[in-house]
């Protein structure tokens, strides 16, 4: 965390126990599970995204080549949905961080006084968790509909006509991103910000500087690291959902995401190699993006 | 003085306005699992009644969804949570050369998109001729629970004094009954945080469940993902409902017994 005083890890060198076997022991059966579950699908992604079509000819057959075709045809005919996908994050992981940062602030250090109320409000931060993705999306959905008395209350406010819409729109499908990812967002922040030290910024305040100064020089720098894990925790699911930009839920016919795509290629289309190249393509901007994370801050600030 | 005083109002408001926001849906889903509706759409409100409550298996498509949510969840939560603490004990306890390797390669699942996981996983048991059942979907959950647990338990472990398992030993106790008598006693509030975070989000999960159950294990939100299209029926609403009520009773319980308990520590000091 880069905070001195933050009681870091004891790292018992000497310890009277042999740590070796034991580290082995308590390590292997997790490493295993991730190797198995986590690194070889991946490989296996990467492996079925440069396959063809079998020679019989066989519908969801396919066998191992060195095609790149699909990722030719992913980039070019999905490009829409890439651009979505990546823009749709962008802008719900800002309206997340704005919606975040003022609450946690508030949870985080205005209600350090009253532990009790701060927990209580955390609990409601991430109340939403504990409601189903789906029907919380569905809720939505019915409250923006056509028809709803929202909608029709929001159309009287405004002057709007009648035909005037949400639902089906980029906006409604930002909308259910932006509330079913924000815990990811909250969460990090209120940790970033309960740990902080008061004293650094009465310090701040006794060297006259002004409380705009003191937050843009003292607060914002010292809870980056929370900034930076909810953005990646917020941003990244993100790019993946399709449940949010599908016809059923939230989404429209011009709202399709990557999600969508791959889920249709793999499931309905037995399209194999288009949704591996797909996905190795969303994972390959992933890594890069965790690339630059883990060469600023380290791998120890990633758990 | 006057300015600075209504400046200190701003945040309390907008955090209550972000605060209303979260809750909305949860609201209307609670709400609408007391609408007498008649049949599959539960779309617009009709009245008041707790029939749907008193009676959620007058659809049994949702009663055996939630069943085999149950016990995929039940079974994913206890091995996650098993192998999770072992990795987060030997993360913060134990310093070894690959570390941060270690640690990469727990964050990574995190940040990998479900679809990506769950297309993964499915064409990798695709590959291996195994089919699509049960099994399957178990081995994925357990996948992305782990992380989640290991982050979870890691959190306790470093707030642990190894200084309480150093007087054990001095008193001639074992490693293992060290463990036990101590070690996993102060962890335990941290594995069962884990446990609960990993039962959520097995219980919740859709899209790599979708993936990896090749259509023949249908569980709860597999049920109301494939209602969508035609409407969803209040019955599911009250599922939804009695488990979020769960949770939050389960979750205030703990805070208000560990806010009572640190008040008495204080008292005693």
């Amino acid at each position: 965390m880069g905070i001195a005083f933050s009681s870091s890890a004891p790292k018992q060198s000497g310890s009277p126990l042999k740590s070796g076997k034991i580290v082995i022991a308590l390590m292997l059966p997790g490493l295993l599970y991730l190797g198995m579950f986590f690194m070889i699908p991946l490989v296996s992604l990467l492996v079925t995204s440069v396959e063809t079509p079998d020679a019989s000819g066989a519908i969801g057959m396919y066998q191992y080549s060195f095609d790149l075709s699909s990722y030719q045809h992913v980039i070019v005919d999905y490009a829409p949905q890439i651009g979505r996908s990546f823009g749709f994050a962008f802008v719900a992981t800002l309206i997340a961080l704005l919606i975040s940062y003022p609450l946690a602030y508030f949870v985080g250090i205005r209600l350090r006084s009253r532990p009790l109320i701060q927990k209580l409000t955390l609990t409601l931060v991430i109340a939403p968790f504990f409601i189903s993705f789906l029907l919380r999306t569905i809720a939505w959905k019915q409250i923006f509909a056509d028809d709803s008395a929202t909608m029709n209350f929001i159309r009287g406010l405004l002057h709007l006509d009648p035909s005037v819409h949400f639902l089906g729109t980029p906006g409604a499908v930002v909308w259910g991103l932006v509330y079913n990812f924000i815990p990811f967002m909250t969460l990090p922040l209120y940790t970033s910000l309960e740990r902080l030290d008061l004293r650094y910024l009465e310090a701040a305040g006794d060297l006259y500087a002004s409380p705009a100064a003191v937050f843009r020089k003292v607060t914002l720098p010292l809870t980056m690291p929370g900034v930076i894990s909810g953005t990646l925790l917020t941003f990244i699911p993100i790019t993946g959902d399709y449940v949010n930009a599908s016809r059923d839920f939230l989404g429209g016919p011009d709202t399709s995401m990557i999600g969508n795509m791959v889920q249709a290629d793999f499931l309905q289309n037995s399209d194999y190699p288009s949704a591996s190249a797909l996905s190795a393509v969303l994972m390959a901007v992933i890594l890069i993006i965790v690339g630059v994370y883990v060469k600023r801050t380290g791998t120890e600030d990633l758990l | 003085m006057r300015k600075l005083r209504l400046g200190r109002l701003v945040l309390p408001l907008y955090s209550v306005i972000a605060l209303v926001y979260l809750l909305i849906p949860i609201v209307y889903t609670i709400a609408f699992s007391f609408n007498d509706s008649k049949g599959r759409t539960n779309t617009i409100w009709q009245g008041f009644t707790v029939a749907k409550w008193l009676d959620v298996c007058a659809r049994p498509d949702i009663c055996s969804a939630v069943g085999t949510s149950l016990i995929i969840s039940a079974i994913s939560t206890l091995v996650a949570t098993v192998l999770g603490t072992a990795m987060a004990i030997a993360l913060v306890r134990y310093s070894f050369r690959a570390r941060s390797l270690v640690s990469l390669s727990l964050f990574l699942p995190m940040a990998t998109p479900e679809v990506v996981m769950g297309a993964g996983l499915a064409g990798l048991f695709f590959n291996l001729g195994t089919g699509y059942g049960y099994t399957t979907v178990i081995l994925a959950h357990i996948m992305f629970c782990l992380s989640f647990v290991v982050v979870t338990v890691k959190a306790r472990v470093q707030t642990l004094d190894p200084v309480l398992e150093e007087a054990g030993r001095d008193l001639y106790a074992n490693p293992t009954a060290v463990f036990w008598r101590i070690t996993f006693p102060l962890l335990l509030p941290g594995i069962v945080s884990g446990a609960l975070l990993s039962f959520a989000l097995s219980f919740d999960d859709f899209i790599i469940t979708y993936f990896n159950s090749g259509g023949s294990v249908t569980t709860f939100p597999m049920y109301i993902y494939i209602a969508a299209s035609k409407g969803v029926p209040a019955e599911a609403n009250v599922i939804a409902s009695a488990v979020f009520i769960l949770a939050i009773v389960i979750v205030l319980g703990t805070q208000v017994a560990s806010n009572i308990r640190q008040k008495r520590l204080l008292a005693v000091k």
